[in-house]
């Protein structure tokens, strides 16, 4: 008797584990597909406020156009912004703090920089084989996921540096789990005119980006979602 | 451009860039004789290279027995001067040599480096070769290309606008239009 009762009351607990293992999975799932189908749609709010804003940059020509792309952004929109570089480039972090100098120079009484300035663990380096870069992608991500925490941006800007991909992906989860809702926006490097770089290929198919733009007519042939700008420098 | 007439021939420098990526494939390429034969053929006095994290050294020479003097080094801060008093730059194909080039409307040979992985860099190159704003080369080519290229054939490269995106992304975010 008593070991009938304790069979069906063991049943009876991993039967609830089971169920709430199944309703959690099942809440999560609805919160995927919903941000997928909000994703790309442009917000409601009519004349938001200013958005804090995520920009990441990349070694190479990345930071350059970046830098041309916030150049015709008003910046009292896109305040306080923070900016990401891969650990080993101190370049891209340098020419973003003299844009932000110059930035605050020509403003008149205004409270100084309101910039910040990190670095991230890199995905991958140039050059690094696809098979010990996922070691390293985990790694990032895992510094990626803290320095999201902390600044929990409404609006992030990359254009294909490896180290962007991290960054967008827990922004979408993110997304899911309502901790922010952020608008992502990708810019294909115009580096690439035939073929999207792995970042942009990677948030392209997952539906990651809210928009994605390309800069050359061959791109926006493949890859129909994104929108074409044409060149940005 | 072209050949000076009265035999006294102003300073005419090719600068050679690889920016932040080592690239010695290039600069030995550049350093060769066949290269820098074919540089003084076509009116070139002076061959500066900036070598970037390269280990090749190419050999410094004075010019002043008639052939082409040559110098280099690693990095600079900016290579806005150097590019300012070039008659002629031979880059890597990395797009911000390439874009800060084209915006100062100096001739432009780009040398695709053919030991990089992944190499999305020829796209590009190979791009606006196509397009006429700039020749492609490869190292072993190089010789050919500077012999052969006709720099008056080449179309300059109006600048581009980010503008569109940033309408997009301010219409999206529910900014309203200026």
């Amino acid at each position: 008797m008593e070991k009938n009762i304790s069979c069906s009351f063991s049943d009876l607990s991993s039967n609830l584990g089971i169920s709430c293992f199944i309703a959690f999975i099942t809440i999560i799932l609805v919160r995927v597909i919903y941000v997928i189908y909000r994703t790309g749609k442009p917000l409601s709010k009519r004349s938001p406020q200013a958005l804090s804003t995520l920009i990441v940059l990349g070694s190479g020509g990345h930071t350059a156009e970046m830098i041309n792309l916030l150049l015709v952004l008003q910046k009292d929109r896109f305040t306080p912004r923070f900016f990401i570089a891969a650990a080993t480039d101190n370049m891209s972090i340098q020419k973003a703090r003299v844009l932000e100098s110059s930035w605050a120079d020509s403003q008149s009484g205004v409270k100084g920089i309101s910039a910040e300035f990190m670095q991230i663990y890199r995905s991958r380096e140039v050059g690094q084989s696809y098979i010990t870069s996922v070691w390293t992608t985990l790694v990032a991500m895992v510094h990626a996921l803290w320095l999201m925490i902390k600044i929990r941006p409404q609006v992030v800007l990359c254009n294909g540096p490896g180290t962007c991909f991290p960054l967008c992906v827990i922004a979408f989860i993110f997304k899911v789990i309502g901790i922010r809702w952020s608008s992502i926006f990708y810019v294909e490097s115009i580096a690439r005119v035939k073929r999207l770089s792995l970042s942009g290929l990677l948030l392209y198919k997952l539906r990651i980006a809210d928009q994605f733009f390309v800069q050359w007519p061959q791109l926006h042939r493949k890859y129909p979602r994104a929108h074409y700008v044409g060149c940005l420098m | 451009m072209g050949e000076s007439l009265d035999g006294v021939k102003g300073k005419r420098v090719v600068f050679v860039t690889v920016g932040t990526t080592r690239f010695d494939a290039l600069v030995k390429v550049v350093d060769s004789q066949e290269v820098k034969d074919e540089l003084l053929r076509r009116g070139y006095t002076n061959l500066l290279i900036q070598m970037g994290r390269g280990s090749y050294l190419p050999t410094k020479s004075t010019g002043d027995d008639g052939s082409l003097a040559v110098d280099y080094f690693t990095f600079s801060s900016s290579i806005v001067e150097h590019l300012k008093s070039a008659s002629l730059v031979i880059s890597h194909a990395g797009s911000g040599s390439i874009f800060e080039t084209m915006r100062f409307g100096k001739p432009l040979i780009v040398v695709v480096n053919e030991d990089l992985m992944d190499n999305h860099q020829s796209e590009l190159a190979e791009e606006l070769a196509e397009r006429k704003h700039l020749y492609c080369a490869r190292p072993p080519t190089l010789h050919l290309t500077i012999a052969s290229m006709d720099l008056k054939s080449l179309v300059p490269y109006s600048p581009g606008d980010a503008t569109p995106v940033a309408k997009l992304i301010n219409r999206f975010l529910g900014f309203p239009e200026d």
